[in-house]
């Protein structure tokens, strides 16, 4: 029963890290249809404003106040994230939309100038974050230790999620979003200035990686190369999912990490990756166009 | 649209200047190597050309996922080199080391070892970090009749007479970690490593050593390199409550395992993880409050009390900065470069078989104590050395065997290895 427990825990623990992570990527590729391979090094400028955030409060401010340093990291990696990606659109991104194999490359390589900037300002070792004492430790049910690291991103996906969910579906804004994704030209004749409407998705998108990296310093390494070890992943999410349906991604999202942990707890690491790919490709041939259809203007 | 333009314009032209600003920043930070120590060693004394040097190949990979590990490596021999130099260098003549780049990938490593003996006609090249890279050269060397110093702790079953391995043999570094826990730690294994050549070749080793000790092993595990998510590994290891970890992981994969190893609650106290690719540098980068208590095996620390040790720090840290910290794999390219230096003069000459004959024996104070040469294997005797690692980051040393250990790749001298020699020479 206990373990029973322990891998659904562990599966939603899972999911809730690819949902974070895969939540820009669902704006970016999944509603603009902009395969951004940068998508990866966005999470990794969220990952490093927190170690910067972390150095500063090690070296100005009262040991007392140490663990706020995360509580602050996580707008600040939002907003610079989301700055990041503004700039990448209206310098790059834009003059590709219809071009969606250019802009594979075009955002392939910005990622390795991302990358080898990293390496440049930070050097190539891994750099440490400590993580603040209130989510070190876990919450014991029963036998069970459920850690805090895991229920706080459990809980920050969740946040983020139904912020995304308010914006795009709550708010006038959001809602001129939605208009010129589904059909640019009669949002066009309707007043709704596209071309920012564009810059606004995509610094959304970019911005919630940054949450994500954010995110992760608390379980994994973080260095210049830590986005290519969730692009993958956070790709297959929204392919999953169905490009262009939000609520696609989060049902891909549970789903891969349910499953994998379980085949990985069944099995081993290894063949639990290559068993959920067979289960993924074999998903995708019964329906391609992923969990949950939705119709965007680049699908049309 | 012109002004647009001009915008988009402006942006490049930003973000070359920042480009060009790196790139500037990124040479002025490697000013410390050799084309400067070079050049000032040649307007030191202008009367000399090109045949009073003698040039050595550094072959790491500096781009790539391994760059992390082995352009400490490199920066470790490039001082060495330097020191050569400033003792008036070998024979007589400045050594001048020609620097390429593996970049991770093992075809390239093959290729670049090719160039330096082919078309730079290095005297011997230092390099490699993964067995993988070393297999890749391997065939090059051996068919050049090149020399290739490894500086890397490895899984042993290997002797090429082209080779020298500064590195721990399997018996050097994982065989008494396993007899030293089984003494102090208990009797109950689980093996975790990373899923590639190294990891499952010390884990057969292991299990057969197990087998005879008559402990147990009541897990084994391996995940793909880079793996992010150590949960369910985690829950596994919690069921099975061994007293032991042996970790053969490697690269950020530590970083992922330790962090939520302790998340999950699980001390040092609970359960004793004994890492043999885990140093002071991987140790940065996991967070010294995460890993602390727990053990690792190694022929060096950075805390090694010797005097070559305190001199090897000190200039290491002056060259490099005051944060640098070194490690084993470090200090095994350091002297490496000069057990090599030291064979050329007994040699007279840097022709490979002649060096190769004269190296056999030799022996020189490492920092880790004092190193020889087996001439049997090429292989040298080090002192074994288990640490715990402290809430610095630094490890202190628990155990040390009380002289150099033979080297023994291939494990000939332990009963329990017999089928596996065979099984994994091949």
């Amino acid at each position: 029963m206990n373990e029973i427990i322990l891998t659904l825990f562990n599966g939603v623990s899972l999911g809730s890290i690819l949902l974070l992570i895969a939540l820009g990527l669902a704006i970016t590729f999944g509603l603009m249809n902009v395969i951004n391979m940068a998508h990866g090094e966005l999470i990794m400028i969220g990952a490093y404003i927190t170690y910067v955030i972390q150095n500063i409060f090690i070296n100005y401010a009262p040991p007392e106040y140490f663990d706020l340093y995360f509580i602050i990291s996580i707008p600040v990696a939002l907003v610079v994230a989301a700055g990041i990606g503004m700039l990448l659109e209206v310098s790059l991104i834009r003059h590709l939309y219809k071009r969606p194999l250019d802009s594979l490359l075009a955002t392939w390589g910005v990622g390795l100038i991302l990358q080898q900037t990293a390496r440049s300002i930070f050097g190539a070792p891994n750099v440490g974050v400590t993580s603040p004492s209130f989510l070190s430790g876990g919450l014991e049910v029963g036998s069970l230790i459920l850690p805090y690291s895991r229920l706080f991103i459990l809980g920050l996906s969740i946040v983020c999620l139904f912020s995304i969910f308010y914006y795009f579906y709550r708010t006038a804004s959001g809602r001129r979003v939605r208009a010129v994704m589904q059909n640019r030209q009669m949002a066009e004749c309707l007043g709704v200035s596209t071309r920012k409407v564009d810059m606004l998705t995509f610094a959304i998108g970019s911005g919630f990686a940054g949450v994500a990296g954010c995110a992760l310093t608390l379980l994994g390494a973080i260095g210049p190369t830590i986005g290519t070890s969730y692009i993958i992943d956070a790709f297959m999410v929204v392919v999953v999912g169905g490009v262009g349906a939000l609520f696609g991604a989060v049902s891909g999202a549970f789903g891969i990490g349910i499953l994998n942990t379980v085949f990985e707890y069944v099995t081993n690491a290894t063949l639990g990756k290559v068993l959920i790919f067979i289960v993924i490709i074999a998903f995708l041939q019964w329906r391609p166009s992923g969990l949950v259809m939705s119709r965007s203007r680049s699908l049309d | 649209m012109r002004k647009r333009n001009f915008f988009y314009l402006l942006i490049l032209g930003l973000l070359a200047i920042f480009m060009v600003a790196c790139s500037a920043a990124d040479n002025a930070a490697n000013a410390t190597d050799p084309e400067e120590a070079a050049a000032t060693e040649e307007s030191d004394s202008n009367e000399e050309s090109e045949e009073d040097t003698i040039k050595v190949g550094i072959l790491h990979s500096l781009s790539g996922t391994m760059a992390i590990s082995e352009t400490s490596v490199q920066q470790a021999e490039l001082l060495a080199i330097e020191e050569i130099n400033e003792d008036g260098g070998v024979l007589g003549k400045q050594l001048e080391p020609v620097i390429e780049d593996g970049a991770s990938d093992w075809p390239t490593f093959a290729e670049k070892a090719n160039k330096l003996l082919q078309q730079d006609e290095v005297a011997t090249i230092f390099g490699g970090w993964t067995s993988a890279s070393r297999k890749a050269m391997l065939p090059v060397v051996e068919e050049h009749n090149g020399l290739l110093f490894y500086p890397v702790q490895y899984e042993g079953m290997e002797a090429s007479p082209n080779i020298f391995y500064t590195g721990a043999a399997p018996n050097q570094q994982i065989v008494p970690a396993v007899d030293w826990l089984l003494e102090n730690r208990g009797d109950s294994f689980f093996l975790l490593g990373s899923d590639y050549v190294f990891p499952r070749t010390a884990n057969a080793a292991i299990r057969a050593q197990l087998d005879n000790e008559g402990a147990e092993l009541v897990g084994e595990e391996y995940t793909p390199l880079g793996h992010t998510d150590y949960n369910t590994v985690i829950a596994k290891i919690k069921n099975e409550n061994p007293d032991v970890i042996f970790n053969t992981l490697n690269g950020d994969s530590n970083v992922a395992f330790f962090k939520q190893l302790k998340d999950a609650g699980i001390t040092s106290d609970d359960i004793t993880v004994l890492s043999v690719s885990v140093a002071e540098e991987e140790i940065k980068g996991i967070g010294a409050d995460v890993i602390e208590g727990h053990l690792t095996s190694w022929n060096y620390y950075q805390t090694t009390d010797t005097p070559e040790n305190e001199e090897f720090v000190a200039n290491y840290q002056e060259e490099y900065g005051e944060d640098a910290v070194t490690a084993d794999p470090i200090e095994a390219g350091y002297f490496g470069v000069y057990l090599w230096a030291q064979a050329v003069e007994e040699a007279g000459t840097t022709d490979v078989d002649e060096v190769r004959e004269a190296a056999k024996g030799i022996s020189y104070e490492a920092p880790n104590g004092t190193v020889t040469i087996d001439g049997d294997n090429q292989h040298v005797y080090k002192t074994v050395r288990i640490g715990e690692v402290q809430s610095d980051g630094m490890i202190s040393e628990l155990w040390q065997t009380e002289e150099p250990v033979k080297p023994d790749p291939y494990l000939d001298e332990y009963d329990w290895a017999s089928d596996l020699s065979e099984s994994l020479a091949e």
